[in-house]
């Protein structure tokens, strides 16, 4: 296959950055995306020209490291990562255009790399269940059902890549967010802090620059993991109960 | 110098409990004095920051990636071992112990996995406490299975997802200790050297990957929570941007490399196919429960299913040769990773492999889908067959799955003793960049154990026993230790960026890539390694006279990082080679073709290769010195191991 590729092109976060066109010839189909941005980086540097920036570590689709905005679809024409998209997806003659991640919480660092620390701050406001190492009880002592594991499990397959964010006009990470406060206020163990957790991660979303929600479902379409977004309506529940009678006094 | 592995004396089942008694410990108002620099958050790395920080040290916590979560043990699917015996099938502290020391081929101290077998319970608990959600059985409780040829169902998983729901766990514990202001975070920072200060580890030098800032950080102990070098090898399972760095670096400045050569090769990947391959995808070995593994019995018939003229379901049963079950009657398609792998190499070496390139053998979940029904086989490996279509195209519910062996795991890594502590006070190496448990061959779902073990239920009662005998003075990062320490890495670095030769960085790992697989992987030889040795040699030469790397150091600077990685991975290789070499005898995944039984099994020599080597640095340009620490087995018996 020949492709020709329209990159967005940023020195730095202080530049302003641009799009930049590159032919690429003798693409095969068996390739990931990835390895097609790889051959393209193995020619630049050839020719001494900086290679594109983009973030990817596993490419087995669940570090949630890589992103990219192709054709105006975070990762792609399919519900996958770019890096489990793959080149079949595309035709000869074909022009693609690649652009980063595109939030105000996410800027851009060079090319198509952005800055997602805010998720971790999200989680950091109370993604988890507060116990210190040892001193637990036996992994066998409460009983949960499966149906309610197999919930919380698919809720806790979110990579945190930042997909929705991306996908949502108004930059919301209420997809992300509500995966966490499902997970945890589905199982017993996550019961304790079930209200405090949802309040302050809802508050460090906000205080983040995240948008509001206006349930257009455009996150989970663009989801590769397939959170469902019954998980925020189940947030609001969380969140709303935890207003009207907060555990913080 | 005597390598002292500090086993405690006494029974095998008290040593631990002894040791914990013994210990000395750092009281509780004195903690907040103790600075600590855990590099690396995958499982081992975040739990050990999590829980020291909960005691009341101060961590620093570093990685390469845009954040903690997206450690290379997010990829692990299968499962973690522990012995529960919730199924009531057998299972038990000793019988942990006794596989992981066999399965290891006898090439691991007794003290050490018997210790992580017993910890093994513990690490279930936690998780669960975390709100990890394991898989569960109607009545509510864990499910388990049997994995990678053990003969009980001891295996916790969380779909085919484990490790990232492990890490998850142990993220969100270390997000905890974030939140409390007891773990600063450095993501995007790459170490890149140890600082010592009169014979300790007192800090690390890293390289802000986003600004190119040479830095240092000063602390009381530094753990190497790094992972596996298993890209050394160009292709392979692990994440793009593992890499030896950071146990290299400590290596140069004094701790002792142990086994370097004990690479695992794990039999169930997904075939190389074509040059364009960044990386290779493992499909997890449970699929092993279920698939039959086979080759056309005739290369006659292989050739034609290589040309295309049939396909694998013309292929009639009597034309089919399940060879693992033919082999090993009582372990059949379960038999360990390193045996499972070799023979896939021998049938596609007599030339029947089954794909165009010859080097991949069928896993075939046909016999399963009749006998189950589909709906069973698609509960079970849904997710697995979902990926492999993806990649390959291919439909595995209609046509058997092709796979081959691939570089996964490197059971070789930093000399550690009981305590975990390398040859350097204040060093400690845990998880996969340790050497410590899995001898030369890991059992699969072993090393999500070893490290959750590492990192929740050893190290913050060992490390106790060091900083309490040294003092809380802190040393100031404009030290000249420091400096001088900062002025070598930018020289390092700037010397990369200065050669301006022809070649990509690219080029050169593609090569040595090629040098190890060929003559360091699967089968080795004398001869082979040899050449090996004089080859890495010339192409170190080469990299350091034509690489081109390009842009500067004040940016984010992919070409840079991955030259940065190369020049280690290049120096490891030799080491490598070196560790293969002289290590006459076949055990675990170290097989040299000069050692086997008539049957083509690995043919240890327990007479004169029973223990540990310890590899020490010398200086640039020098051979290195071998120390060996005898392996003492008081309490198992060395037998050839018989899957049979
Ligand atoms: C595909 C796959 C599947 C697997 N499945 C299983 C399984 O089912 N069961 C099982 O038990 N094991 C499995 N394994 C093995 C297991 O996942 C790993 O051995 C284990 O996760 C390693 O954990 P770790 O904490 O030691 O290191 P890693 O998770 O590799 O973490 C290394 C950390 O070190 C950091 N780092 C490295 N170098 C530097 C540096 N120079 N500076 C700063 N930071 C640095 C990285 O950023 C990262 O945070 C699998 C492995 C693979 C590849
Ligand atoms: S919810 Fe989906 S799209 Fe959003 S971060 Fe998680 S996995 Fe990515
Ligand atoms: S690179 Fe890890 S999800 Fe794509």
């Amino acid at each position: 296959m020949n492709l020709t590729l329209k990159i967005w092109r940023q020195k730095n976060n202080a530049d302003k950055g641009d799009f930049k066109e590159y032919k690429i010839s003798d693409i095969s189909k068996d390739m990931s995306f990835l390895e097609m941005l790889d051959v393209l980086n193995e020619n630049l540097s050839e020719k001494g020209e900086d290679p594109v920036h983009f973030d990817h570590d596993c490419r087995e689709g669940i570090c949630g490291m890589c992103s990219l905005y192709i054709d105006g679809k975070p990762h792609g024409p399919q519900q996958t990562t770019t890096c489990q998209l793959h080149m079949r997806s595309f035709s000869d003659g074909d022009v693609i255009t690649i652009e980063p991640w595109r939030a105000k919480p996410f800027p851009v660092m060079k090319d198509l790399v952005v800055d997602r620390s805010a998720f971790d701050r999200i989680i950091q406001a109370g993604g988890y269940v507060s116990v210190n190492t040892g001193g637990v009880p036996d992994a066998n002592e409460i009983p949960i059902p499966k149906s309610i594991a197999d919930l919380a499990m698919d809720a806790a397959q979110c990579i945190g890549c930042g997909a929705c964010v991306a996908a949502c006009k108004n930059a919301s990470a209420m997809l992300f967010t509500s995966a966490k406060v499902s997970q945890l206020a589905l199982l017993p163990q996550g019961q304790v802090e079930r209200k405090i957790r949802a309040e302050k991660m809802v508050a460090q979303m906000d205080a983040e620059g995240f948008g509001a929600c206006t349930n257009t479902g455009a996150c989970e379409a663009e989801c590769p993991k397939g959170i469902s977004i019954t998980n925020i309506a189940r947030m609001n529940r969380e969140y709303f109960s935890a207003v009207v009678s907060s555990d913080t006094l | 110098m005597i390598l002292d592995s500090k086993i405690p004396e006494g029974p095998l089942a008290d040593k631990w409990t002894k040791h914990k008694f013994n210990v000395k410990l750092v009281n509780p108002a004195n903690k907040r004095k103790y600075d600590v620099i855990v590099v690396g958050t995958g499982l081992a790395g975040a739990s050990a920051a999590a829980s020291l920080a909960e005691l009341g040290y101060n961590v620093k916590a570093f990685c390469f990636q845009d954040s903690p979560r997206r450690a290379h043990s997010i990829a692990a699917q299968g499962g973690i071992n522990a012995a529960k015996n919730y199924q009531n099938d057998g299972d038990s502290v000793y019988r942990l112990f006794y596989d992981t020391i066999k399965g290891g081929d006898y090439r691991a101290r007794e003290g050490n996995v018997y210790r992580l077998a017993e910890v093994s319970v513990n690490i279930i608990d936690q998780c669960v406490a975390q709100g990890v959600p394991f898989a569960r059985e109607y009545g509510g409780l864990l499910a388990n299975r049997s994995f990678g040829g053990a003969q009980v169902s001891r295996t916790f998983y969380a779909k085919g997802q484990t490790g990232q729901q492990l890490l998850l766990g142990a993220y969100s514990a270390l997000s905890r200790q974030v939140a409390n202001g007891k773990v600063k975070l450095y993501p995007r920072t790459e170490m890149m050297d140890v600082v010592m200060i009169d014979g300790k580890a007192r800090g690390i030098v890293t390289r802000n990957l986003i600004t190119g800032a040479i830095e240092s950080h000063s602390a009381h102990a530094v753990l190497l929570c790094t992972g596996g070098y298993g890209n050394v090898f160009f292709l392979s399972t692990n994440a793009m941007g593992s890499n030896v760095t950071a146990a290299w670096r400590a290596h140069k400045k004094g701790a002792f490399f142990s086994n370097p050569s004990f690479t695992q090769i794990h039999p169930t990947c997904i075939p190389v196919s074509g040059d364009h391959q960044s990386k290779l995808t493992l499909m997890s070995e449970s699929l092993r429960n279920d698939g039959r593994v086979w080759v056309p019995a005739t290369v006659e018939t292989a050739e034609k299913l290589r040309k295309g003229q049939i396909t694998a379901n013309d292929i009639k049963e009597e034309d089919r040769d399940y060879y693992l079950e033919r082999k090993y009657p009582s372990f059949g398609n379960l038999v360990p990773r390193d045996v499972a792998s070799r023979n896939a190499k021998y049938v596609c070496d007599e030339g029947r492999g089954v794909n165009e390139t010859g080097e991949a053998v069928f896993l075939d979940f046909r016999d399963a889908i009749k006998r189950d029904g589909r709906n069973v086989i698609e509960a079970k490996y849904g997710n697995l067959f979902d990926m492999y279509m993806q990649i390959t195209g291919d439909n595995p519910y209609e046509v058997p799955m092709m796979i081959y062996p691939a570089v996964h795991y490197t059971m070789g890594g930093l000399w550690v003793d009981y305590n975990l502590m390398t040859t350097i006070p204040g060093l400690y190496a845990l998880g996969e960049a340790n050497f410590s448990d899995h001898g030369a061959n890991r059992l699969g779902a072993s090393a999500l154990m070893q490290g959750l073990a590492d990192g929740y239920f050893v190290i913050p009662y060992t490390i106790g026993d060091y900083l309490a005998s040294n003092s809380a003075d802190r040393i100031p990062v404009d030290h000249p230790e420091f400096k001088k320490a900062e002025k070598e890495v930018s020289d390092r670095l700037q010397k990369l960026l200065s050669i301006k030769g022809e070649k990509t960085v690219d080029y050169f790992h593609k090569k040595l890539g090629k040098i190890m697989w060929d003559y360091c992987g699967m089968a080795r030889t004398e001869e082979g390694l040899t050449k090996a040795k004089a080859m890495i040699k010339e192409l170190k030469k080469e990299f350091w006279t034509n690489v081109n790397v390009l842009g500067s150091n004040e940016e984010l600077n992919l070409s840079l990082e991955k030259a940065n990685r190369v020049s280690d991975f290049l120096e490891l290789g030799e080491l490598m080679v070196d560790d293969a070499l002289h290590r006459n005898e076949s055990c675990g995944g170290h097989f040299r073709e000069e050692y086997q039984t008539p049957e083509g099994e690995a043919l240890r020599d327990d007479e004169n290769f029973a223990y540990v080597a310890a590899w020490k640095y010398l200086g640039e340009g020098q051979e290195e010195e071998l120390h060996k620490e005898p392996l003492v087995f008081e309490n198992v018996k060395l037998t050839q191991r018989s899957y049979k």
